[in-house]
């Protein structure tokens, strides 16, 4: 079977940690090596990250796959936008009501999903986001403003700001005591959410409390006999993916003031299925390499036109180039989703694993063993199915 | 436990210690985002002028956003002196001279919106941040262009709005940074009224579909405000989720409401499907209350009557432009436009085209890129030769204020394009209504 969990040093916890901060905090640095530099995409890597890893909870070490997690960005995004416009432009408050309200929420729909497993819990839990998609788009428009989207107002209310006597310069952009978290200030607030959100997943998986989520995944009807009841296992492990969600649904909303109904449509709910799968499941950092692989080509593959394509093909003769083009064209720009696509399969036939299986291969190849020695336990087993 | 809490303190001391040199190093980096010394966001350096164009290139309104960035491409081969022209040869008041804006050269960048508005800002996003475009432009739907103008105003780039006919966009939430030709639905009521009354009298009962965002609600109220001022009643308005794909669970209902019009507040291929279904469904051969049936589609486009065929014919709406009016501008960009494609060009592509040469035309005059000045040069700018004839930006609110086309499906189409005839060019002292009308605040530049 595959054993996910296997006793590590605290100290090969600790290294994990450090690379993990370390590569995430010099984002910046890399990321316009591979024309990802900006804060925006950053920002989303960061984000998606977060809410993959969350969802890897879940799915990963139970295997209940859920079809129905961005219901929880949803609500979480729009409790961040309620606080901006009645509390205070300050994210504090803001985070920690988006993961209390999205907890609630993911506790109702857990409770009532979990009573099924299988194909019909994922049934049952895409039938709950698309109900909230729809009443977030069109029966509850007063509470979020329909397929517009919420925004925050110069004259909302913000009571706690006005009490202070807080005053409002420019837009309203969320801030954290005084630095607006827009560009790079937004990004490293995201950062820091995301290793923290890292941390507690890798503290989760090194758990008994992980231990026994795997167990469900493994034979649940065994984990019974032995006299361990999964339900509240279960649930809990819901909650906290659901928690993981809603935070990311409220740096979202931090970093740009707006909840529309769209992100809590079903085909959110199955990208982080995609990031999940992309990356490689239960595994430690597969998810984040899934989002932010994911991320990388809805902003950049998105973006090359015909113009960029042509300029890069320049150095060929005319009509080399002409072909190149021609030949590349149907895979970038609007054609992105394809080339998306492609990738998906090829990594699902050839690589079961992910992205992270992949990597595993790559330092076997050329590492030999000491670089497979260096591999984190926790990945080297990752690859389920 | 307390060793290991120990441990991680000092670890993470020593990671904030990372973070802070890998903060600074990084920061110090795209000092254009945070650098208040600049006088300007993204004040273009060396010799070209990158203009950032986003449309949908998925979704319902994926035609209209094709035919959009037909339009930018040919505005900026225009724009560099490249192709004949266009309409840069009939526009007055002009300041361009045909190579390229203050002498440099310009570049475009381009994004799909999805027809999302967190897609469109993350698309806006990236071309500000990463690709350093100096203006935005585009989007074919109201929400988008909503979503996209605050966000614009929030970080001080211009914001050109392509295809938005929403009163909001100019009115309750119009902003100091964004732009529109485009007309809104305001003006599509007050056209589009006195033909309704003429052609279907005063005693009818209209029953609405609306597409349920901020444009769909816009023009419902519209045509409500004006069409009961006839003296017609509203049965129902039916909000119907955007890109729905299948309306008949809502036409169903119409044939048996005692309603005589039915009014499709419908764009893109909405419009397409709900109007295919209408006719399929009988609508237009039933006699309700004594009279003829009736389906009006207040905003209506060429490239929509394409997709819609023969149910077209006879259905009255308005629209900001079509290329068969003979007037110097249209033919002059219908041609330019025909010689590049192979195909007349959509009112979307020319509200898209005319917006890239003014806020060109805006810079020259100005003499800077710096948005301040430009908004100056471009509030209260008049011109013509665009196609739409005399045309105003009203200072108070940024919208373009010109005359509005009253449009019929063609009952006799002599080529696949020539779907529209005009009926009526209703003047713009007709349409014209005061800026405070529609509330909201503009905000101030920030230099």
């Amino acid at each position: 079977m595959h054993q996910i969990i296997t006793p590590s040093s605290r100290g090969k916890d600790l290294s994990i940690l450090l690379i993990f901060i370390a590569v995430v905090l010099t984002a910046p640095l890399w990321g316009s090596l591979i024309g990802a530099g900006y804060p925006d995409l950053l920002q989303k890597f960061a984000i998606f990250g977060l809410f993959a890893i969350g969802y890897n909870l879940l799915f990963g070490l139970t295997g209940y796959l859920s079809f129905g997690h961005a219901a929880f960005l949803g609500v979480g995004s729009y409790v961040t936008v309620w606080s901006f416009k009645l509390l205070s432009m300050n994210v504090i408050p803001a985070v920690m009501f988006a993961v209390v309200f999205s907890g609630i929420f993911a506790l109702v729909i857990g409770f009532l999903s979990l009573r099924r497993s299988g194909i019909y819990f994922s049934i049952l839990t895409l039938a709950f986001a698309q109900m909230s998609y729809n009443l977030a788009y069109s029966v509850l428009t007063p509470i979020t403003n329909g397929e517009t989207g919420l925004r925050v107002l110069r004259d909302d209310p913000r009571v706690i700001d006005n009490a202070l006597g807080v005053t409002l310069e420019g837009s309203p952009l969320g801030d954290l005591f005084g630095i607006t978290l827009t560009g790079y200030a937004g990004f490293y607030f995201c950062a820091a959410m995301l290793i923290l959100g890292f941390w507690l997943s890798l503290k989760i998986f090194r758990s008994p409390f992980g231990m026994k989520l795997v167990a469900i995944k493994s034979n649940q009807t065994r984990m019974e006999y032995t006299g361990f009841n999964p339900r509240p296992y279960l649930l809990s492990a819901f909650v906290i993916s659901g928690m993981y969600a809603g935070l990311a649904g409220s740096l979202m909303a931090i970093t740009d003031p707006l909840a529309g109904a769209e992100r809590m449509q079903w085909t959110a709910s199955g990208e982080v299925v995609l990031m999940t799968i992309l990356g490689g499941l239960g595994t430690l950092f597969g998810p984040i390499l899934g989002a932010a692989t994911i991320k990388y080509f809805e902003n950049i593959f998105s973006a090359i036109n015909l113009q960029v394509l042509e300029n890069t093909f320049a150095f060929m003769p005319e009509w080399l180039g002409g072909i190149m083009v021609t030949i590349t064209r149907p895979f970038v720009g609007e054609g992105w989703h394809l080339t998306l696509g492609v990738l998906f399969m090829l990594i699902i036939i050839f690589m079961p694993g992910g992205l992270i299986e992949g990597f595993r291969r790559l330092s076997r190849l050329f590492g030999g063993k000491k670089a497979a020695s260096e591999t984190p336990a926790a990945e080297s087993e990752g690859g389920v199915k | 436990m307390s060793d290991e809490i120990k441990k991680f303190g000092t670890l993470s001391r020593r990671g904030f210690l990372k973070a802070s040199v890998a903060g600074a190093a990084v920061t110090a980096a795209p000092t254009i985002l945070i650098n208040k010394a600049h006088a300007y966001i993204n004040e273009p350096k060396g010799g070209t002028v990158t203009l950032g164009f986003n449309v949908p290139q998925t979704g319902a309104y994926a035609d209209e956003g094709a035919d959009e960035l037909r339009a930018y491409k040919l505005a900026v081969k225009h724009l560099n002196g490249e192709g004949d022209g266009g309409m840069l040869n009939t526009m007055t008041n002009k300041a361009l001279t045909g190579n390229g804006v203050l002498g440099k050269k310009v570049a475009y960048v381009t994004g799909d919106t999805q027809t999302k508005s967190d897609a469109a800002r993350a698309s806006a996003k990236r071309m500000i941040e990463k690709d350093g475009a100096i203006m935005i432009t585009g989007g074919s739907s109201s929400g988008v262009a909503v979503a996209v103008q605050s966000l614009c105003h929030e970080v001080g780039v211009i914001f050109m709005a392509g295809l938005t006919h929403s009163n909001d966009t100019t009115g309750k939430d119009k902003r100091k940074y964004g732009f529109r030709h485009f007309f809104n639905t305001e003006m599509s009521g007050a056209a589009l009224a006195p033909v309704l009354e003429k052609e279907f009298g005063n005693d009818r009962v209209a029953y609405h579909l609306t597409a349920d965002y901020t444009w769909g609600w816009s023009q419902e109220g519209s045509i409500k405000k004006y069409t009961e001022a006839l003296g017609w009643k509203t049965k129902a308005a039916v909000r119907t989720p955007l890109g729905a794909g299948d309306f008949s669970q809502y036409i169903t209902p119409v044939l048996n409401s005692g309603a005589d019009v039915l009014v499709l507040n419908h764009y893109g291929k909405d419009m397409v499907n709900s109007l295919t279904q209408a006719v399929q469904f009988g609508l237009r051969d039933k006699m309700v209350n004594g009279k003829q049936f009736q389906i009006v589609v207040p905003l209506f486009s060429r490239l929509m009557a394409q997709g819609a065929g023969e149910n077209i014919k006879g259905i009255y709406g308005s629209t900001n432009w079509n290329w068969s009016l003979t007037d110097e501008g249209s033919r002059a960009f219908v041609k330019s436009f025909g010689a590049e494609y192979g195909f007349p060009p959509s009112q979307a592509a020319h509200t898209c085209y005319v917006q890239t040469l003014l806020y060109a035309n805006a810079c020259q005059m100005a003499g800077t890129f710096n948005p301040c000045g430009v908004i100056e040069a471009l509030e209260g700018f008049e011109f013509d030769g665009m196609g739409n004839g005399p045309t105003e930006y009203r200072a108070d609110d940024h919208q373009c204020f010109k005359d509005v086309l009253v449009v019929r499906g063609n009952e006799n189409p002599s080529s696949q394009f020539d779907l529209l005839k005009v009926v009526q060019v209703t003047p713009r002292a007709q349409v014209e209504y005061p800026a405070s009308m529609l509330g909201g605040e503009l905000g101030e530049c920030r230099a």
